[in-house]
């Protein structure tokens, strides 16, 4: 496989020893905004709007290799006031065999580009985000809800939506 | 076509567009089944969370127990005990069989070889019985618990999988001699619904699905979880991308699994099968009559329930369909704050317009069964 490659580095407590984290400082040291791990998972926390442009990196370079698009989704944190949404995508690299995930934080109304350019996946997994959020993505071929009806209104993992009700569909 | 086409394996409507016979765009229609499993799980305890993974994919109930299970554990920095964790993967891969079984059955049928289903169905029950006597239940067991499993095996269990894959191992070449050489299977099956290496990552295929692409990737070897790194075994890899591909890839699964069962009986040690951590585990119920302590952590978890620390975590395994994975976002409270399931259903199912595009309409049908897709775990 890669040369430049150690499995050690991933699981370094530095975490600027980590291969993506010294890539993306390298190119876009200005888009990151928090990096952190948890139980060995890491993190980096970047800017919405270049965050398709570190996405296309992670794919691209040829020792990182994140070539799956694992998973994409949102959380809604209702208590913070400036940017309450998590946009959150889970990368797989089937020859690293390494996980990593990007997370990019949006207000209400922001559009971040759609990933769907990089991995196809993206495709229906934006579209739910879409449908459970209401988190519009620019350029998605296909911008309609996926798992409710059509007419439904509201969306139903934002925290203030109800659990309960008598809309019946 | 559909949503109550017998081919499409539930409630799935797939908009066709063709010309001719053959087919130009299909859009699949899902969300009839659609639950709201993820919103539901904001509101519940961790442990009440568990039953409704069973009803994800309620034809491998085991798998999504384990995957959920082993992300709670994660987040809770749990190890459950090796002798749980050999029940834990002799049950699941017992479901694997059980769910490739089905597979097969409903997927021969569906191209029009009626007797494979009967023979499916038939070793599918003998599955049932052993996971019955274990769990006591046949299709949801809810058998998992963080640290372990619910109760011991019961007496008798070993001997009954060992029976069991004996005979399943001759049935085996059964189905193949049913299927393998057929005529008319090969000219359904091979070089129908092709899809390319390359199409099949960026589209986010897993499972055997995409290793009948070509790609070398099992979660099972590369990312061991439970106690698959101890065990022998090979991932069944071919390059055509094909419904046939993806039927002998399976098939070969099964014999793997078969295979992994007789090491798993053999390795299987003694000691508990539930790690007693006070703060997540109930404690034993004799306890409860002589020890203040136990009394007080078993209320503890009822009433407030286990409470992991703050942070996040992202789980995956490999389960019969493909990867399945919990991202699970705990505010250090009781309950979830957010609990996102990766289906891999619901991703498989993406390919089906790169795979039909082109074929017969009769193809899709084919296409369709040999995606191995069940909407209960594609609608949530």
């Amino acid at each position: 496989m890669t040369t430049s490659w150690n499995r050690q580095n991933y699981q370094n407590e530095d975490l600027e020893q980590h291969p993506a984290v010294k890539a993306l400082r390298k190119d876009h040291d200005d888009a990151i905004v928090e990096i952190g791990s948890f139980r060995g998972e890491v993190t980096v926390v970047v800017t919405p709007d270049r965050c398709v442009d570190v996405l296309t990196l992670l794919r691209d370079d040829p020792d990182l290799a994140f070539d799956f698009l694992s998973d994409l989704t949102a959380v809604h944190w209702a208590d913070r006031k400036d940017a309450p949404f998590d946009i959150v995508y889970h990368l797989y690299s089937i020859g690293n065999k390494m996980r990593f995930r990007i997370k990019t934080r949006v207000e209400e109304g922001f559009e971040v580009n759609t990933a769907y350019g990089v991995w196809k996946t993206a495709d229906w997994l934006e579209r739910e985000v879409y449908d459970m959020f209401g988190i519009r993505f620019a350029g998605h071929p296909d911008q309609r809800r996926i798992l409710n009806p059509d007419g439904f209104e509201g969306h139903p993992l934002r925290k203030e939506f109800p659990l309960g009700g008598q809309v019946k569909w | 076509m559909g949503p109550h086409h017998p081919s499409t394996h539930g409630v799935l409507r797939v908009i066709l567009e063709l010309d001719g016979e053959v087919v130009v765009n299909a859009i699949p229609d899902i969300g009839y089944l659609h639950r709201g499993v993820e919103k539901l799980s904001e509101d519940k305890k961790y442990l009440q969370v568990l039953p409704l993974t069973d009803r994800l994919d309620y034809l491998a109930s085991g798998s999504n127990n384990l995957a959920y299970i082993l992300a709670v554990e994660k987040l809770l920095g749990l190890e459950a005990p090796k002798r749980a964790q050999y029940i834990r993967t002799i049950i699941a891969e017992l479901t694997r069989i059980m769910s490739h079984l089905l597979w097969l059955g409903t997927h021969a049928a569906d191209v029009g070889a009626m007797t494979m289903l009967f023979y499916g169905m038939r070793e599918r029950e003998d599955i049932l019985d052993i996971i019955e006597m274990t769990t006591g239940a046949r299709l949801m067991p809810t058998y998992f618990r963080p640290g372990g499993v619910a109760s011991d095996i019961p007496e008798g269990f070993e001997a009954r999988v060992k029976d069991f894959v004996d005979k399943f191992d001759v049935k085996i070449n059964e189905y193949e001699r049913l299927l393998t050489k057929n005529r008319i299977w090969m000219t359904r099956t091979k070089n129908v619904g092709c899809i390319s290496r390359e199409e099949a990552i960026s589209l986010g295929l897993s499972g055997p699905s995409l290793r009948a692409s070509g790609v070398d990737w099992d979660i099972r070897r590369d990312e061991p979880y439970e106690v698959y790194s101890e065990l022998d075994f090979e991932i069944p890899v071919l390059p055509e991308g094909d419904v046939y591909a993806r039927y002998m890839v399976r098939l070969r699964e099964m014999r793997q699994s078969s295979r992994m069962l007789r090491q798993l009986l053999d390795g299987l040690p003694e000691g508990p099968y539930i790690e007693r951590s006070p703060k997540y585990v109930f404690p034993e119920k004799e306890r409860l009559e002589d020890s203040i302590e136990a009394m007080i952590h078993h209320f503890k978890l009822v009433i407030d329930g286990l409470a992991p620390p703050e942070g996040e975590v992202y789980s995956t395994i490999e389960a019969p369909k493909g990867e399945i994975g919990f991202y699970i976002v705990s505010d250090g409270g009781p309950k979830p704050y957010r609990l996102r399931i990766r289906p891999p259903s619901f991703v498989n199912l993406q390919s089906l317009l790169t795979m039909s595009k082109g074929n017969m309409l009769a193809d899709v049908v084919a296409i369709i069964g040999s995606l191995d897709i069940v909407l209960g775990e594609i609608d949530r």
